[in-house]
């Protein structure tokens, strides 16, 4: 009773703020919060005629059928395998580009890489899919080329063993140039007489590199690397629909694209929402998981 | 520069070349897509390997572009939703960073969490897709609109920079009664344009990237923005029946040049504001990493 005096009373004195949040209470409310009740319907046999509470329960029936189903390591593998090449390729590339930018001395040739390298982040996905299908194509560009040096034509993104290798570079691609912003601005935050100090102390390009440049962006890239790996179960699913086809879901299928083929393509509400709250589930622990390791290792949390 | 080592320098060479190869691996593939595009269709289909200029020059494809009737209701769909939902976006956003940013909120870490809390979690596509449809929002052009109507990173970018500004330049407004609406639009967004800027530019991307929430949402193909009609025509469309030979040699021709000229004319638009607003773009990406 006390609690609830306390609000009205704090409700009472900020009577505009709390009108402002009210329309956020009913957006998160419907569009989030009603959502995760609906998840209810994972361990229920729903009908849409029966509505959420009328369907029958189903327990665990519909985790079990997906763990002991067919597409479960698959792609469990596929969305820990494009994770983690993104991980390896993805992820340090922007360092890399940073780090050679650093060393360029000419302002107008620095500039000018940035500019045309942020370029294609602005492209949209369905464009860039678009592309990456069209250059792809057995009569596409790339198979041009591959013709040029003898090689034989053939239709890449059908390609099973190619699939994550196009997702992963292409990824580079859009990006790079977009990721190196915080790592230069991060290289702004050196103070200059550090490098000063190491000439006279004989210190060469390369070790001022290794001594003073990539220290001073560590907790920089400490903090996106583990901010990227609590983020690797929400991977670019919408890129990896918009490129797959039957034909290489052995290397393509991710949880998240199953999610959406099996729920809105087959109608298995169910079982669709069972793989979508394991995947949530999933994701959940690595996001509390890295920020904790983030805490500890950084003294830098997201709350 | 004279004291430069002869390992130096060579590195120096190396990065020069590299960046200018990096340049040219960026660019090639939207020139090419602008080459083709303007090329003879006949040409290009005989062509075979890189593009330095058009082959020939036709703005046929273009021509084609403009009267199908699907770019145009593509565009007119996006632009209603950009101008609907940038509305409903900033509205909001600034209605909840004001609330949460204002100390005399007692339960603002409380709410925030609440809000915070969905970044991390969800129901899930299915329980989601049930959710907008049980509204009544299908097949309508608001399930594209009010479902993202608020972006927790937004939010909290931007309750960070109301957060920044000292609450002694409200204090008088407040002695001269004025409320909470009126300081934060007379007082607080007039301060914090830069941060509005960019706010506006993260969900205008978004939206106008936005595809997949059209696909699952809407029937009537009249109401699809841009980005679906690119991916009927890029994805789905003649391009795979056109590379088996089996359209004729006609249609598999115009649809050759046709898919450039369509990537350029939705693409074309950006990259030309792109340059304009690429400083907010840079602020908006360091203000979210500082925060992210």
């Amino acid at each position: 009773m006390k609690a609830m005096g306390r609000v009205l009373f704090d409700v009472r004195k900020n009577k505009y703020l709390y009108v402002m949040l009210l329309p956020l209470f009913v957006y998160y409310v419907l569009f989030h919060y009603q959502p995760m009740y609906g998840a209810m319907i994972a361990f229920k046999d729903f009908s849409p005629r029966l509505g959420i509470i009328g369907s029958p329960w189903a327990g665990f029936g519909h985790f079990m059928d997906f763990f002991q189903g067919a597409y479960f390591w698959r792609t469990i593998r596929n969305t820990f395998m494009i994770s983690f090449y993104d991980l390896i390729f993805g992820f340090p590339a922007p360092i890399v580009l940073a780090l050679l930018l650093n060393e360029i001395r000419v302002q107008i040739f620095k500039r000018t890489v940035q500019t045309l390298t942020y370029l294609p982040h602005f492209i949209s996905l369905v464009v860039i899919c678009g592309m990456i299908k069209d250059f792809t194509s057995s009569n596409g560009i790339i198979n041009d080329i591959i013709a040029f040096f003898g090689g034989e034509r053939h239709s890449l993104l059908l390609e099973p063993s190619l699939f994550r290798t196009i997702y992963v570079s292409t990824d580079i691609w859009q990006h790079i140039g977009w990721g190196t912003i915080i790592y230069l601005a991060a290289l702004t935050g050196i103070d200059p007489e550090r490098y000063e100090a190491a000439k006279i102390d004989g210190a060469g390009r390369w070790k001022q590199m290794l001594h003073i440049t990539i220290p001073g962006i560590l907790p920089t890239i400490t903090v996106l690397l583990i901010l990227n790996l609590g983020r690797m179960m929400n991977l670019g699913f919408e890129k990896i629909i918009l490129l797959y086809s039957p034909g290489v879901y052995e290397t393509a299928d991710v949880i998240s694209s199953y999610v959406y083929r099996v729920g809105l393509q087959d109608f298995n509400y169910s079982f669709s929402s069972a793989v979508g709250l394991f995947n949530s589930a999933i994701g959940f622990i690595l996001v509390i998981s890295s920020n904790w390791l983030s805490r500890k290792l950084n003294d830098t949390s997201l709350w | 520069m004279s004291t430069v080592s002869w390992s130096g320098r060579l590195f120096d060479w190396f990065n020069y070349i590299f960046l200018t190869f990096l340049m040219v691996l960026t660019m090639y593939p939207l020139l090419h897509v602008a080459f083709a595009s303007l090329s003879d269709a006949s040409e290009l289909m005989k062509h075979s390997g890189m593009l330095w200029k058009p082959l020939g020059f036709s703005v046929d494809a273009y021509a084609n572009v403009f009267r199908n009737p699907m770019i145009a209701s593509g565009y007119t769909n996006t632009l209603i939703i950009l101008v609907g939902g940038l509305a409903l976006n900033i509205v909001l956003t600034s209605f909840g960073a004001y609330a949460l940013s204002r100390r005399s909120l007692r339960y603002r870490k409380q709410i925030m969490l609440f809000f915070v809390f969905t970044m991390f979690f969800s129901g899930g596509l299915i329980p989601f897709y049930f959710a907008v449809m049980n509204l009544g929002l299908g097949n309508s052009l608001l399930a594209l609109i009010v479902p993202t109507a608020v972006n927790t990173f937004n939010l909290i970018i931007m309750r960070t920079a109301f957060d920044a500004i000292p609450e002694s330049l409200e204090e008088s407004a407040k002695i001269d009664g004025a409320n909470d609406f009126v300081i934060l639009f007379r007082i607080i967004l007039p301060l914090s344009l830069p941060v509005v800027a960019v706010i506006l530019l993260y969900y205008g991307v978004s939206h106008w990237n936005a595809w997949f929430n059209a696909s699952i949402f809407l029937q009537d193909r009249a109401k699809y923005p841009l980005q679906l009609v690119l991916r009927e025509i890029l994805l789905q469309g003649e391009a795979s029946a056109m590379a088996e030979g089996a359209a004729t040699e006609d249609v598999a021709m115009l649809s050759a040049t046709l898919k450039y000229a369509t990537i350029m004319v939705a693409t074309v638009p950006i990259l030309l504001v792109y340059p304009l607003l690429q400083r907010y773009f840079v602020k908006g990406a360091l203000i979210g990493a500082v925060k992210g």
